[in-house]
């Protein structure tokens, strides 16, 4: 179900410097992407390829070093209520309770009573599947939970793009499993755009109805591959000829990145 | 926890004991250490006398009007100092110059100032506490997650709402303990002001029996200062726990 609508995000040519112990450490080389309107796409790469520095720039917590990132056509000058963020370390604010929390990313909501925006808060935590833990503390709850939590906060002002930050990266395999159906479920409900970071093959392909593949060192798109699964998704496409197939070709790229690292780096030993 | 409670009782017993031992059994001196009797009558007399209340009172006044001006300062400027690198750049150095300057050495030049009026005491309360909370203060706001912020941000808030909302809250148990702290200080810093020159409070009704050698009362006059900053330690420790209920709940956790 690859979507054909218009773009949502486009970068051309973004790139990243920082300065590290006076060196110009480059974290992302000329990265190009674009996302449709209510399409699920992934950014896939080894730790230290930039993806994470990717979606910060996207979030508009960094500026970007160089090139073009639109969102709609403008040129992201900041963080805003057009995008949600869910990070990995769920970022809750613990002093308030679950409903509360969703509730707080309401508050520069203009034209809602308190009553609708309770309201609101409550109907979010039961499409995460939160009936019944409104008045919970976060601490009281489960990394999941509280992750959950965190994903109606980034829903519940309605962003046209959600971006996550491998947001199940901290969780257990079986919750896992479960927080990705549940993805899929209120994106297919809320129909926005993600951008979804991560390290996880079979999650990328699972989720994702395109996958971008970074190589690191510096940060560079290496492949685009288009995720032709049906949709809606379950566990057994895990297991299809299919998957595997795209399981195999990302692999493969990811190994064959890992290599041409390992010869730049002896390259650069000889030197 | 019943356990832990009668053992502190019994610390407390211990301590009494030992001081009944040396005093009614005549080893030491009344005139150096009055008995727990001598003190209690000392205590009875001074209500009788109509300058027990009073004192407290007369303290207990000075110190929450020199806790509070100075905490209502402190406060904001300590968040200022910890989100604002100009705040930082402009209060920095005045404070951690005024910080290392003893309090209490403020004394005779603010006599000179305010006479021994109450302005006195709130002014060297105001020295002894405002520099060192206002440090602390930015100390407790800058170790707020930096991630909440971010979720602030892309929220959609301005700074100054993040520093309202989030910052100030995310640190607030934090700043209550720190408030809990300097409180103890500013007893200290009262009671020695109180020595030198004023006409009524604890302080002062220690330096009058002094000069009569009324050592109960001069004894009197400790205890009592002790009780009430264990009394005020235990609100804190109410409020605290009234406040931050999640915090607890995170303790218990661990």
């Amino acid at each position: 179900m690859a979507s054909t609508g218009e773009l949502m995000l486009q970068a051309d040519d973004v790139t990243k410097t920082f300065v590290s112990n006076k060196k110009e450490i480059t974290a992302l080389d000329n990265v190009s992407l674009f996302i449709r309107r209510e399409e699920f796409v992934s950014l896939l790469g080894p730790s230290g390829c930039g993806k994470s520095t990717f979606l910060r720039l996207v979030a508009g917590l960094d500026m970007k070093s160089g090139g073009s990132l639109r969102l709609n056509g403008a040129e992201i000058a900041g963080a805003g209520r057009d995008r949600g963020v869910v990070f990995q370390q769920y970022s809750l604010l613990p002093w308030l309770h679950a409903w509360e929390n969703v509730a707080f990313a309401l508050k520069k909501t203009p034209g809602l009573s308190a009553a609708e925006k309770k309201e609101l808060s409550f109907h979010f935590l039961e499409l995460v599947g939160l009936k019944g833990f409104e008045y919970h503390y976060p601490v009281q709850m489960s990394g999941g939970m509280q992750q959950r939590v965190a994903i109606a906060r980034a829903l519940v002002y309605k962003p046209k793009l959600l971006l996550m930050d491998e947001p199940f990266g901290a969780l257990d395999a079986q919750t896992r499993r479960e927080m990705q159906d549940l993805l899929m479920r209120v994106w297919t409900e809320e129909q926005c755009s993600v951008l979804f970071v991560t390290h996880d093959v079979d999650e990328a392909i699972y989720l994702s109805d395109r996958v971008y593949v970074m190589s690191a060192h510096p940060g560079r798109i290496a492949k685009e591959i288009v995720i032709d699964l049906n949709r809606p998704r379950d566990f057994s496409d895990l297991y299809t000829e299919q998957f595997l197939r795209y399981k195999r070709e990302i692999e493969e790229e990811l190994m064959r990145q890992k290599m041409l690292q390992k010869e730049a780096q002896k390259d650069a030993a000889r030197r | 926890m019943r356990k832990y409670s009668l053992i502190s009782l019994s610390s407390i017993l211990v301590v009494l004991a030992a001081w009944s031992l040396v005093t009614y059994t005549g080893w030491i001196d009344p005139l150096f250490l009055p008995t727990p009797t001598d003190t209690i009558k000392a205590l009875l007399e001074e209500i009788e006398e109509g300058i027990f209340f009073a004192d407290v009172a007369a303290s207990f006044y000075r110190i929450l009007m020199g806790f509070l001006i100075s905490t209502i300062f402190a406060i904001p400027i300590g968040l200022k100092m910890a989100t604002s690198r100009v705040w930082l750049a402009v209060w920095e150095p005045f404070v951690g110059f005024i910080r290392y300057m003893p309090a209490v050495a403020f004394i005779p030049l603010s006599i000179l100032w305010f006479g021994t009026s109450d302005l006195q005491k709130f002014f060297i309360l105001f020295l002894g506490v405002f520099f060192q909370e206002v440090i602390m203060i930015a100390d407790n706001c800058k170790t707020v997650n930096k991630s909440l912020i971010e979720v602030g941000y892309t929220l959609g808030f301005s700074k100054s709402q993040v520093n309202r909302s989030i910052v100030f809250r995310a640190a607030l148990p934090d700043i209550v303990d720190t408030l809990r702290t300097t409180w103890g200080w500013a007893w200290t810093y009262l009671v020695v002001a109180e020595l030198v020159a004023a006409s009524s409070g604890l302080g002062f009704r220690i330096m009058q029996a002094q000069r009569y050698l009324a050592t109960d009362r001069i004894v009197l006059g400790i205890l009592v200062i002790g009780f009430l900053g264990l009394l005020t330690d235990l609100i804190f420790s109410w409020l605290y726990r009234r406040l931050f209920p999640w915090k607890l709940m995170e303790k218990a956790k661990e």
